[in-house]
């Protein structure tokens, strides 16, 4: 196995390495499986229960999914309105980070007030916790133009949106992507974050609920699934950003 | 050959009277100008260079002779009319390439006639006969065959080859060009001072090189101007008598030397001058 393969297989590796371990910790000190299941429990467990496992995680998957989306509209929106003009910039950007300082958990039970307990919320908080990245990332290509290329084409009469159609879209794009790569995991945490007080569907929920019902390896066979869920659409992004805007990342793919 | 017998010398091409440009109007109380007291006349077709120290309001004088910025005082006319504002009729080049790396060779040439009319409107039912005229320009400054590849596959001369394409596509009547040559090596360097020379020999239009290479200014322009420091104002205007065509030997010989070297003079006499005051 050469280094390119290793590289490739590293991540397998190192998982299963974890597992044998923890599984090999959970066997030698005899750990109870209602404090800490072991590998082999939660698998059980993951089997026992996976239509119920399914149905949450499917609740979850296109709750978080309809929030990202809403994240993307909007911080694509607020982004280029604030990369796109300076007076934008300096009004909006500070209430902005004071904004996403904001503990978004701390949200649930104010919007559970005006949703009610359901769907709302959860697509609410996935909304929040991810528009900020795609919207900081959006403004900053676009504000961040390089001054002579901007002269180049205000000289041939250019108008401000020609600029930003031609040169500062194309030019935020793996920015874009690589908000994406990060918003799209913290949805799936908001999601989770307010199933578990407001929500009778869901991996939240069903974390809360296996929880009280001391059913540990469900529990966890619920994190894995978020876990999992977070990284294939990770994995997508990545394979459509390498697709897409591949001039950005020449560096890293030439050699 | 040159543009030197040009019939219309009457009324210049770029004609700036008395010009004085600070950035804002604090400045401008505070009598701070970045460039003063410019008076320039160029004929159609001429070739000029502006050297002078960095900081001294090259950059400045270009953004009044494309109308990017307004005159504080003064006015400029080019080509008969005064400057109101962006001056469709030229091309811009500068030290860095700035090409879009998302575009090929061939697109990034193509992009100000996406922008600029007449070109603009036409620009969907008429694409295939203006990329035909894009790949016959880089053809001419020898990039063929390099025409459908990203600028990042390229080398920084062949770069700036196709930056200088883009400038001229749109067939502007004024090519301003801002210490272009200045990040290549100098061997690229006098390459692309021969091709600049053709393109300009070919199609007469108006060039202002801004430089701060002497002999770059020497080898290329009918007329030199240099600049003198904080705030900048003409110090020096020298006609280059020499001979057209030229050719790289030229700058071997002792007329050319001794003009670059009366040049430096210049600079450095100016130089002292301020920094004793």
């Amino acid at each position: 196995m050469n280094s390119k393969q290793l590289q490739t297989w590293s991540p397998w590796i190192l998982l299963i390495t974890i597992v044998l371990l923890w599984q090999g910790a959970c066997t030698a000190f005899e750990v109870s499986e209602f404090i800490f299941p072991s590998p082999t429990r939660i698998a059980s467990q993951f089997w026992e229960f996976k239509t119920i496992i399914a149905t949450h995680a499917w609740r979850t998957f296109w709750v978080t999914m309809t929030g990202f989306g809403l994240a993307i509209v909007v911080g694509v929106l607020l982004g280029f309105v604030i990369g796109s003009s300076r007076l934008a910039y300096a009004a909006v950007y500070p209430l902005m980070t004071g904004f996403n300082a904001l503990p978004k958990a701390a949200f649930v039970p104010i919007l559970v007030v005006w949703f009610g307990i359901g769907v709302g919320p959860a697509i609410l908080t996935a909304f929040l916790i991810s528009f900020f990245p795609i919207m900081v990332n959006i403004a900053t290509g676009l504000a961040t133009l390089e001054p002579e290329l901007e002269d180049v084409l205000r000289v041939l009469g250019a108008k401000r949106w020609d600029v930003l159609i031609k040169v500062g879209l194309p030019r935020s794009l793996p920015y874009f992507y690589a908000s994406l790569k990060v918003a799209i995991t913290l949805a799936f945490v908001g999601t989770t974050v307010s199933e578990m007080t407001a929500a009778n569907e869901g991996i939240g929920y069903l974390l809360i609920s296996a929880g009280s019902a001391m059913q540990m390896g469900l529990a966890f066979a619920g994190l894995l699934v978020v876990g999992a869920m977070a990284m294939v659409m990770y994995e997508i992004f990545s394979v459509l950003e390498r697709h897409t805007t591949g001039w950005a990342h020449r560096g890293a793919h030439n050699n | 050959m040159a543009a030197i017998d040009s019939s219309n010398a009457s009324t210049p091409f770029v004609d700036f009277k008395n010009v004085w440009l600070a950035y804002n109007a604090e400045l401008a109380a505070a009598n701070h100008f970045a460039v003063e007291a410019i008076d320039l006349q160029v004929r159609q077709g001429e070739f000029i260079a502006i050297v002078g120290p960095s900081g001294c309001g090259k950059s400045t004088f270009m953004k009044l002779a494309t109308g990017l910025k307004m005159p504080t005082r003064g006015t400029i006319h080019i080509d008969g009319a005064p400057v109101t504002g962006p001056l469709k009729i030229s091309g811009m080049a500068f030290q860095a390439p700035s090409l879009l790396p998302w575009r090929t060779t061939v697109d990034n040439v193509l992009l100000p006639l996406e922008i600029v009319e007449p070109y603009r409107s036409s620009f969907k039912a008429r694409r295939t006969e203006y990329v035909e005229r894009a790949r016959k320009l880089l053809q001419k400054v020898g990039l063929a065959g390099y025409e459908d590849k990203f600028p990042w596959q390229l080398s920084g001369g062949m770069q700036q080859r196709a930056s200088i394409c883009r400038a001229l596509i749109h067939e502007p009547k004024m090519l301003l060009l801002d210490e272009p040559f200045g990040a290549l090596d100098a061997f690229t360097r006098e390459d692309l001072w021969c091709i600049l020379r053709d393109l300009w020999t070919e199609q007469q239009f108006n060039v202002i090189l801004v430089t701060h290479d002497l002999r770059e200014s020497v080898f290329l322009a009918d007329t030199v101007y240099v600049m003198g420091n904080s705030p900048g104002r003409f110090v020096v205007k020298k006609h280059i008598d020499l001979p057209r065509p030229r050719d790289l030997e030229l700058t071997y010989t002792p007329a050319f030397t001794d003009i670059v070297h009366e040049l430096r003079g210049h600079i450095g006499a100016h130089r002292t001058a301020t920094s004793s005051t």
